[in-house]
């Protein structure tokens, strides 16, 4: 079982696992693997909670409800999964600012937090806009041949790339 | 066609995709994918990890899927889209992603393993975002969304191949690219 404790497998032995993942949601849940759905039903939920019903009449939330399905118990499973995985290999730990966030911008949790807010507010808004994320677009929808997937995907990395070489790039100037 | 035959019942499915959710996020942190490290990595392109991952589960999943279809047991789900809703809509998602460092899926992933950043950062601003959106969707979906439509095809339909011609090809595309990135030692 020494291979549960490893911090780190090979990215194609994960990939084809994921795939494998993949064969068994469609065959037994008749639905592809997504992650952001879950997002918008959890923001639903909040909004129900603190609006009352009036909310859930939103012409949003009647197409994806605030409640809580298959989608939102997997998304719920992946912190459990990587916490154990990060256990296991001795790797978990709390951490505010990201060893590469501190070597460029410094320790301050600030700047970090913020930056991931904004990017976090465009990553949300910006895969309900486009119906999906790098697992429902990206994975899912690409190993089904579908056109949107394909190009969801290629503007996923297009404005990540560029977003990420303009944060950097000015920090080193 | 109808429902996949091996659909589980109703009352067990959600049990099951919780177990599934695990997995899934054991097998992003041990992939390395929660890190923000290895997505800014992927993005500034000096580690391949995330493309690595990717296309091997497209690759596997693809044959798998094609496999299942063949003997009925699958039914495919492709998406809508249009330039409106998947171009822009993306490239939004792509600047956010490259500010956050983290994905959805990866962002829930980093939170189990103590990134609080992904968490206080990450959650917080997806479930803004999705809020924001649910805001605005029936404003931009009249216009924006329908903007350049082209339903939810798929790629054997486009170019009026037999779905398998197309799925032995892009598998060729997926090996040579995983290759070429195995030779260079990324």
């Amino acid at each position: 079982m020494e291979w549960l404790m490893v911090p780190r497998w090979p990215a194609i032995a994960v990939g084809i696992s994921i795939g494998l993942l993949e064969c068994i949601t469609f065959l037994l849940l008749d639905k592809p693997i997504g992650c952001s759905t879950a997002f918008a039903r959890t923001s639903g939920m909040i909004e129900k909670a603190l609006r009352g019903d009036a909310a859930a009449e939103k012409p949003y939330y009647r197409l994806f409800p605030p409640v809580i399905d298959w989608e939102w118990m997997f998304v719920l499973g992946i912190p459990f999964g990587a916490f154990l995985s990060a256990v296991m290999a001795g790797t978990f730990r709390l951490e505010w600012v990201p060893a590469l966030w501190v070597g460029t911008f410094g320790p301050g949790v600030l700047p970090r937090l913020l930056t991931a807010l904004a990017g976090g507010f465009l990553v949300g808004l910006g895969a309900r806009w486009a119906g999906g994320c790098t697992s429902g677009h990206g994975i899912s929808g690409s190993l089904q041949l579908a056109v949107s997937s394909w190009i969801a995907s290629a503007a996923f990395f297009a404005g990540g790339i560029l977003s990420a070489w303009l944060l950097f790039s000015l920090a080193r100037g | 066609m109808g429902k996949a035959p091996l659909l589980l019942p109703e009352r067990i499915r959600k049990p099951f995709a919780l177990l599934l959710g695990v997995l899934f996020g054991f097998l992003l942190q041990k992939g390395g994918v929660t890190r923000y490290e290895v997505i800014m990595g992927q993005l500034l392109l000096v580690d391949f990890t995330v493309v690595k991952v990717m296309l091997s589960a497209v690759l596997t999943g693809m044959l798998g899927i094609q496999v299942l279809l063949h003997l009925q047991l699958v039914v495919l789900h492709p998406k809508h889209g249009s330039l409106g809703a998947t171009a822009i809509g993306g490239l939004i998602f792509g600047l956010g992603f490259g500010l956050l460092g983290y994905c959805p899926g990866t962002a829930a992933g980093a939170v189990g393993q103590g990134s609080l950043d992904a968490l206080f950062g990450g959650v917080a601003g997806m479930l803004l975002g999705t809020a924001f959106y649910s805001e605005i969707h029936h404003r931009i979906e009249p216009t924006i969304l329908r903007w350049g439509s082209f339903g939810a095809i798929t790629l054997p339909e486009v170019l009026h191949a037999a779905r398998w011609k197309v799925v032995a090809a892009v598998a060729a595309l997926i090996a040579t690219v995983l290759s070429a990135l195995s030779l260079l030692g990324l």
